[in-house]
């Protein structure tokens, strides 16, 4: 390579690498930001790399699945709680997870089951307690028909509403 | 010298033509591929068992969003070696690039709102890989901005140049936006190490549908890259020449 050509790709290569390492450092450093939701078990923690602790009355979203048989809805509203635990892979449940209460009143995305992975935004009360405005549902990367879910045994039953359920949304 | 081979491609006229050459194999093969891959993808493929029908938006949206960092790779690479070996022949395929990757990224984009609505509950939410794929779009808005912006085509070339370089940095970042951060998109499906996290019936419709997409888009580039070579070199003899014989064979 010519001395002009090994000069030219030596500063395009270190305004590169330059660059590449402040990226690096902003978003290590605006890490805790970036990261959409707390996790149920920060709540009681605080986040897993600063030790930030949210405070009642901030807002904030909180991620997390739905605790199997931890859904309460109100017979004539679309009032509904759950619980909510850490994501993990494989999905299982346990009594001792740290679990955080999300109370909702709206609308529960079509994706909303149990054991399903969701993110809201609200506020926090008393500790543990999430007071969402939003409920959004968070997909996981696998996809599969209906026969195969059936035989490994994935749930899949929409959120259905009765009438004066959805009569009293006005 | 290893990239000998190369040599001859520096020549507009070789590459004009060698770029001619390529594009009705690359649009037969997308018609081909894209009919079987589309067909099989909404008629034939399994519905998901939670989203239903709603899921067969991934056959567009997921081969868009990879195009649309390949594109980036590519336009960068075609950059470097313009900044460094001066090639005027990349500066002119950076340029025909860029505005076909902007439309992927907007299609991603676009087609992930619309998926993100009924599946989500909205349209859009700020998390780490929506926003490096928006910002993703702008980078690409910047570069076609900087080619239009100067008179001097090598001038303009040199500055978009430096901006897509310094853009490769959100390659990387969107990538792994989704095991770096807490996100809602969900992870890589298909674009990772093993088995894809999707059942063969409904896999192999998107590798059909994703060749398809990636060979529409080498017919895309090469279309414009042709158009680019003719606009940079209008005044040359060779160009003067194929402009008089197209006019003979067309003349009514």
């Amino acid at each position: 390579m010519n001395p002009r050509r090994k000069k030219r790709l030596t500063i395009v290569a270190s305004i590169i690498i330059g660059l590449g390492v402040v990226a690096g450092l902003v978003l290590y450093a605006l890490s805790q930001n970036i990261d959409l939701f707390y996790k149920p078990s920060e709540i009681y923690n605080g986040k897993e790399d600063s030790g930030l602790k949210a405070i009642d009355g901030q807002r904030l979203r909180i991620g997390g699945l739905v605790v199997p048989g931890s859904v309460h809805r109100d017979s004539d509203s679309l009032k509904v709680s759950f619980k909510l635990t850490d994501m993990r892979m494989p999905i299982s449940f346990s009594d001792t997870d740290p679990t955080v209460t999300v109370s909702y009143d709206g609308i529960l995305p079509d994706l909303f089951r149990e054991g399903q992975g969701i993110v809201a935004n609200g506020i926090l009360v008393n500790g543990n307690m999430i007071e969402a405005s939003e409920v959004l549902a968070k997909h996981d990367e696998n996809y599969m028909p209906k026969e195969l879910a059936d035989d490994v045994g994935e749930k899949h039953v929409k959120p259905s509403y009765s009438q004066a359920q959805l009569e009293s949304t006005n | 010298m290893m990239w000998k081979w190369l040599h001859p491609y520096a020549n507009p006229k070789t590459s004009y033509h060698f770029a001619g050459k390529i594009l009705p194999w690359c649009t037969r093969l997308a018609v081909i591929f894209l009919t079987i891959g589309v067909t099989w993808a909404l008629l034939f493929a399994p519905a998901d068992y939670q989203q239903g029908d709603t899921f067969r938006i991934f056959y567009l949206h997921v081969p868009a969003a990879m195009l649309s960092m390949g594109i980036y790779l590519g336009m960068a690479i075609a950059a470097l070696s313009s900044l460094v070996w001066q090639l005027k022949l990349a500066d002119a395929s950076a340029a025909a690039m860029a505005p076909i990757g902007a439309a992927f990224t907007f299609i991603a984009l676009v087609t992930g709102a619309a998926w993100g609505k009924p599946m989500w509950g909205t349209w859009w939410i700020w998390d780490a890989r929506l926003t490096s794929e928006l910002i993703l779009l702008f980078l690409y808005l910047g570069v076609i901005a900087l080619h239009n912006a100067f008179e001097d085509k090598s001038l303009a070339g040199k500055a978009a140049g430096i901006l897509a370089l310094v853009g490769v940095i959100n390659l990387p970042i969107i990538k792994y936006s989704v095991e770096w951060w807490n996100t809602l998109h969900q992870g890589a499906t298909v674009s990772k190490l093993g088995q894809p996290s999707m059942s063969a019936d409904m896999f192999w419709p998107f590798l059909v549908c994703f060749i398809g997409f990636a060979c529409f888009v080498t017919a895309l580039i090469c279309l414009r890259f042709r158009t680019e070579v003719l606009n940079r070199n209008s005044m040359r003899p060779w160009v003067r020449e194929l402009v008089a014989n197209e006019g003979k064979t067309h003349a009514v």
